[in-house]
């Protein structure tokens, strides 16, 4: 009896499978593609996350905890205070510098080190010199460098590296290697001395690693040295770093994995479809089976097979998928897919066993979920009235009823109103799939309704009576093929409204921005490439210039477990900041304090509002600010603090700039003063940009950031088109003995052709119709509710009108030729066998 | 006169670059106290190093040895970073108990600067992070180290005034004239204070030696290590004497000094010294093997030097890159006991390559 069984399964199963391939094909496409987007999400960035932890752990060594400045570095003055602290065993003085590299875009790592010190808690970062050359740890002219940096900057031992320090050059001597450095690190390291005279940093460290005495609680310690440092310094475990950086792509990473859901969902729902059809067609083929001793269990089970197996199938391809996605876009784009929270480091790929697992049974569940609906209906129809034909609606009644799916509707709309939870909108996304639901579910009823309402009033030919007659009376399977395209359709512009709006507010953003003619920049990345005041003083005084507007950006750490924000010093009038700065609503203008302009960001993560008084950590100093306006910044997600150059050098000392933007003398051409200024003693270092190269660049990155979404959007409208093609086929060939009927009562060939293609037209219209209207309300909320919530930033609402309404006329044409398709198919065979099918 | 290998190979190294300006050791110069108590950074070398025989209150002998570095690294005067390393400081130390067969050693260094680390000027005061060696207005040397096996806290007291080593201070290590030391010794020096060790800590008394050493370029270059020996003798007698041997075994140059109770010095010059070894000892961690018993002949007279314990070896080629033997010893004269001091070999493990 079980091989009986076993054989019918099959014989079920892959029967159904070679009738309708195509439906088969784009389920188990969707739920690959929602499994195997997940997975490659989750290995890209558990492998970034390894990677960039290893290599933080790897820098700090076996340090108990980091002492670190508010800005890149401080005084040194700590240093002997530290290293004598009742509980210190030892205190280890690092200058950490990301050198120029003249002709690279990236930065190289220095970590400056003093070896007697950073012997006992990094001892991997003891530099390795020639034979009897032992000295050359303390040289002032030496550096060593890892076997990744020696790789990439193609130097070996004894060659000279040339590196920017301000707008010099500085050579040094490659002493030697650094051999325990991580695979694939760039490292160097030289002496603490030579790394502050050679780069300008006398006086000034990036951070003490501390090791404790045995027998000190580290936390006790941790706590009451922060409590004595409080405002000046913090004190910091390695684990932190690790953990904020996890923090840092979080929301960035979850607004991936939403898009996985949507793709999962999107082939839960084409199971659904595919089930839902295979069992109404095979209504009879199953009371057969019933009536031959099947029981209602096995036919379910039978049906839920079916579902699980494109589960399966879907979730295998996807891992297998998945993992190779990761591994191409490692390689290919890094560990952060174009969002740029992991730089400076080579992750590779490691397969996860539990992830993989965990994704893959979520894949096998979404099927069954999908085919539950119809595995049920199969199970229940009563065999007797089953086996004549007709009355195939009954296969949906469960969605009959109108309130669940308002109930969603409403409860959806309710969510929008949520505040977000641990930074993420996840209310938002919530509400965005009760949405769907709502509308997929009440769609059978919205379309009966409009569809009899239409035929009604238009019922002029037979053909479109019929058409208007099936459309409005057998709704449900209409929903089936409507569903489809509702859903992609409506993620689709809901996506393509969101990420039009995003584009066109940050061009908007830029050309408020890129005011000045021409921009100057010392050096592409790394911190020792800035332009000391004799350099300033050269380029503002150079011919042609009529103003110019320095820029100097630094790194703000507010608190150990927050991203740092950028603190910008530029020249900002405090009575016209609009001039320079795109500020939203109102400032004031502080009567007495230091005036600030936080960005949007940073109003809201930390809650700062207009006017208030609030207290930054400069230069060692806790510094009172006033909130003077708030600013717009698509650029730093996690915040940026802009302040008047002058105020900040008065705080800090520091007269360098990063880069400066030049207005010039009428009739001088930006590329007249470009040729001037290269011919500056140290033009040859600078960088050089008009303000529409800057524009097209950072619309280029744009793009970039969004290709993962640009990508989904393609997938969602192919497998909209799959699910439309294949719930019309099914739909035709269903209907065989019906056409069979209309043939003999005088209906023409082309007349049933152009009722399958006017039925195709008008049900792809009606989707399209209602998954826009569905779309825009998603995109209002992706606008609105999910961006601000995840990343911080609004926007102006912006319809990429162009690009909806030629997806939605390409929809409406593959609909109509796809119906047409199945309708000649479905013709083809003689009209009398169709009726006498009838049996 | 004491590990000179190691801080030779990190002279040479130095030299290649750009030859720095140290001040040249001379003839003639006179030592004047208390100035030279202090560090002279002007020279490329320098070392206070203090050696003694403890005994604790139940009776049992211990060594010790704390030695004090500092070294001029030439490195360029330009650099106005506080963390230039100009000067380095490297202390060794290490505790001789027969109860456990071998040394108890520690070592560390650092750059000068911060107050965490130097070597003062005007008298003795050299810190090392929490060791230190500081002599007080009144003489009196206060010792402190502190290692993760045991801590030293000890006060080592004159009893006699300095005593200059060679031509009033002036020490030659070699036939040229500038193959010098300037060299003073402290013999005599009544020790009292703690040992702490397991977390218990005793009292000690004994009697201990500290050397003050200073100089630019010492060794010949064909030498490839020493034998050094000096000894407080019961009868208030202090003895130095060393040997500097080239790579067959043979000396290149010795000399001794021995100054009876009274004060008054006698100087043996190159050909009136001899180390004779009278039992060999081979370590089982570095395959060197050491004369740990020894006849040392100055002039007429012989002495007789027999290790504490055995394993006085002091392995420090993770930090300095070097091997020796630093050990206390018993000394005897025609087979009556005669006094107790520090024997030190350098240069049997790897010869010494220029």
């Amino acid at each position: 009896m079980n091989a009986r069984n076993a054989l019918l399964t099959r014989w079920l199963l892959f029967g159904e499978w070679r009738a309708y391939p195509l439906r088969a094909l784009a389920a188990v496409a969707a739920i690959a593609l929602g499994v195997g987007l997940g997975f490659a999400i989750h290995l890209i960035n558990a492998a970034a996350l390894d990677e960039f932890s290893a290599a933080v752990k790897s820098l700090s060594g076996q340090a108990d905890l980091e002492v670190r400045g508010a800005q890149p570095d401080f005084d040194q003055r700590y240093y002997p205070q530290l290293a004598q602290h009742q509980g210190v065993a030892l205190a280890s003085p690092v200058l950490e510098l990301d050198a120029v590299v003249p002709g690279r875009q990236q930065p190289l790592k220095i970590l400056g080190i003093d070896v007697f010190r950073a012997a006992a808690i990094a001892p991997d970062f003891i530099g390795i010199p020639a034979q009897g050359r032992a000295f050359d740890t303390l040289a002032d002219d030496a550096i060593f460098l890892s076997p990744a940096a020696m790789s990439w900057l193609q130097v070996h031992q004894g060659d000279l590296l040339r590196l920017r320090s301000g707008v010099h050059i500085v050579t040094l001597r490659v002493a030697g290697g650094l051999v325990h450095a991580r695979a694939g690190q760039r490292i160097a390291v030289m002496d603490i001395a030579a790394a502050q005279w050679r780069f300008h940093r006398v006086g000034r460290l990036s951070r003490i690693d501390l090791k404790l005495t045995p027998g000190v609680n580290r936390a006790q310690f941790k706590a009451a040295l922060q409590r004595e440092l409080q405002g000046r310094l913090l004190v910091t475990q390695t684990r932190e770093r690790t953990e904020r950086s996890a923090d840092m792509s979080r929301a960035y990473r979850v607004n991936l994995n939403v898009l996985a859901l949507v793709a999962l969902f999107t082939g839960a729902f084409l199971v659904f479809s595919t089930q839902a059809l295979s069992v109404m067609r095979r209504r009879s083929q199953f009371a057969l089976l019933r009536v031959m001793g099947l029981t209602r269990a096995q036919l379910m089970r039978q049906v839920l097979l079916e579902g699980a197996a494109f589960g399966v199938l879907g979730s295998a391809l996807g891992i297998a998928g998945g993992y190779a996605v990761a591994a191409a876009a490692l390689h290919f784009f890094g560990g952060d897919l174009g969002g740029g929270y992991f730089a400076g480091i080579n992750p590779v790929v490691h397969f996860t066993p539990m992830a993989a697992a965990g994704l893959f049974v979520l894949g096998v569940v979404v099927a069954l979920l999908g085919c539950a609906a119809p595995a049920m209906e199969a199970a229940h129809t009563l065999p007797a009235p089953a086996l004549k034909s007709g009355n195939e609606a009954g296969a949906l009644t469960q969605l009959a009823n109108p309130w669940p799916a308002l109930a969603a509707l409403v409860l959806g709309a309710l969510l929008t109103q949520m505040p977000p939870v641990e930074g993420l909108p996840v209310f938002g996304y919530i509400a965005v799939a009760l949405l769907l639901i709502g509308t997929v579910a009440l769609m059978p009823r919205l379309s009966g309704n409009f569809f009899r309402l239409l035929g009604l009033r238009h019922a002029r030919s037979a053909v479109v009576t019929l058409v208007l007659a099936r459309l409005g009376n057998a709704p449900n399977q209409a929903v089936i093929a409507l569903g489809g395209v509702l859903t992609s359709f409506s993620l689709m512009v809901a996506m393509a409204i969101m990420v039009a709006s995003f584009r066109v507010s940050v061009d908007d953003w830029l050309s408020h921005l890129l005011a000045a003619d021409v921009y100057v920049r010392s050096a592409q990345g790394g911190d020792t490439g800035a332009l000391d005041t004799q350099a300033q003083m050269t380029i503002a005084n150079a011919p042609g210039i009529a103003r110019v507007d320095f820029v100097r950006q630094t790194q703000l750490t507010l608190a150990p477990d927050r991203p740092d924000v950028m603190l910008i010093a530029r020249d900002i009038d405090v009575r016209d900041p609009g001039k320079i700065l795109p500020i939203i609503g109102a400032g004031i203008v502080p009567q007495h304090g230091l005036p600030v302009w936080v960005s949007e960001p940073m109003a809201d993560l930390y809650g700062y509002r207009l006017g208030q008084q609030i207290v930054l950590p400069i230069n060692g100093h806790m510094q009172q600010a006033v909130v003077a306006g708030v600013w717009r910044d698509y650029g730093r997600q996690f915040g940026a603090i802009q302040m008047r150059l002058a105020d900040y050098r008065a705080l800090t000392g520091d007269m360098d700039v990063n880069d400066a933007g030049l207005w010039l003398q009428p009739g001088v051409t930006p590329a007249r003063e470009i040729a001037t200024l290269q011919h500056l003693p140290f033009g040859a270092l600078l960088e050089f940009a008009e303000p529409g190269e800057i524009r097209a660049v950072s619309l280029k990155i744009f793009d970039r950031s969004f290709a993962v979404t640009y990508l989904l959007e393609v997938v969602a409208i192919i497998i909209g088109l799959f699910g439309v093609a294949a719930t019309f086929s099914a739909q035709t060939l269903a209907r065989v003995r019906e056409f069979g009927m209309l043939r003999h009562i005088g209906v023409t060939r082309r007349q049933i052709l152009g009722i399958l293609a006017a039925e195709g037209g008008l049900l792809t219209a009606a989707g399209i119709a209602v998954g826009f209207a569905l779309g825009l309300v998603i995109s209002l909320i992706l606008v609105f509710v999910v961006n601000p919530q995840s990343f911080h930033w609004r926007m102006q609402l912006h319809l990429p009108w162009g690009m909806l309404l030629s997806v939605a006329a390409l929809l409406l044409a593959s609909a109509i030729v796809t119906a047409l398709i199945a309708g000649r198919y479905a013709l083809s065979g003689n009209a009398i066998r169709a009726v006498s099918e009838d049996w | 006169m004491r590990y000179l290998n190691l801080l030779w190979l990190c002279w040479v190294s130095l030299t290649l670059a750009a030859p720095p300006q140290f001040a040249q050791v001379t003839p003639g110069h006179t030592i004047v106290f208390p100035a030279d108590y202090g560090a002279h950074p002007a020279y490329r070398t320098e070392w206070w190093y203090a050696t003694g025989w403890l005994q604790t209150p139940d009776k049992k002998p211990l060594g010790f040895q704390i030695t004090f570095f500092r070294i001029a690294t030439g490195i360029d005067d330009a650099n106005p970073s506080e963390f230039a390393a100009r000067q380095l400081i490297i202390a060794h130390s290490a505790l001789s108990d027969p109860a456990l067969g071998k040394l108890l050693p520690a070592q560390k260094s650092a750059r000068e600067g911060f107050g965490l680390a130097y070597a003062a000027t005007g008298n003795t005061d050299v810190k090392l992070d929490d060791w230190r060696l500081v002599r007080a207005d009144s003489g009196q040397y206060r010792v402190t180290v502190v290692t993760p096996d045991y801590r030293l806290n000890l006060l080592l007291t004159p009893s006699q005034p300095p005593m200059l080593q060679g031509d009033r201070g002036y020490s030659r290590k070699g036939a040229k004239p500038a193959q010098a030391s300037y060299y003073y010794s402290e013999p005599q020096l009544h020790v009292s204070g703690s040992v702490a060790r397991n977390g218990k800590s005793v009292a000690v008394s004994g009697n201990a030696w500290l050397d003050h050493e200073w100089s630019t370029s010492v060794l010949d270059p064909h030498a490839v290590g020493w034998d050094w020996v000096g000894a407080n003798l019961d009868s208030g007698a202090a003895l130095m004497a060393f040997r500097i041997r080239d790579v067959h075994g043979m000396p290149l140059w010795a000399h001794a000094t021995l100054r009876d109770a009274h004060g008054s010095t006698t100087q043996y010059g190159n050909s009136e010294v001899r180390f004779a070894p009278q039992r060999y000892w081979r370590s089982p961690r570095t395959g060197a093997h050491y004369p740990v018993a020894m006849q040392v002949q100055t002039g007429p007279l012989v002495w007789q030097l027999t290790p504490l314990q055995d394993d006085q070896e002091l392995d420090s080629r993770q930090s300095v890159g070097a091997v020796y033997w630093e050990g206390a010893v018993s000394l005897s004269r025609d087979g009556k006991t005669a006094g107790r001091g520090y024997l030190e070999m350098t240069g049997y493990v790897k010869p010494l390559k220029l």
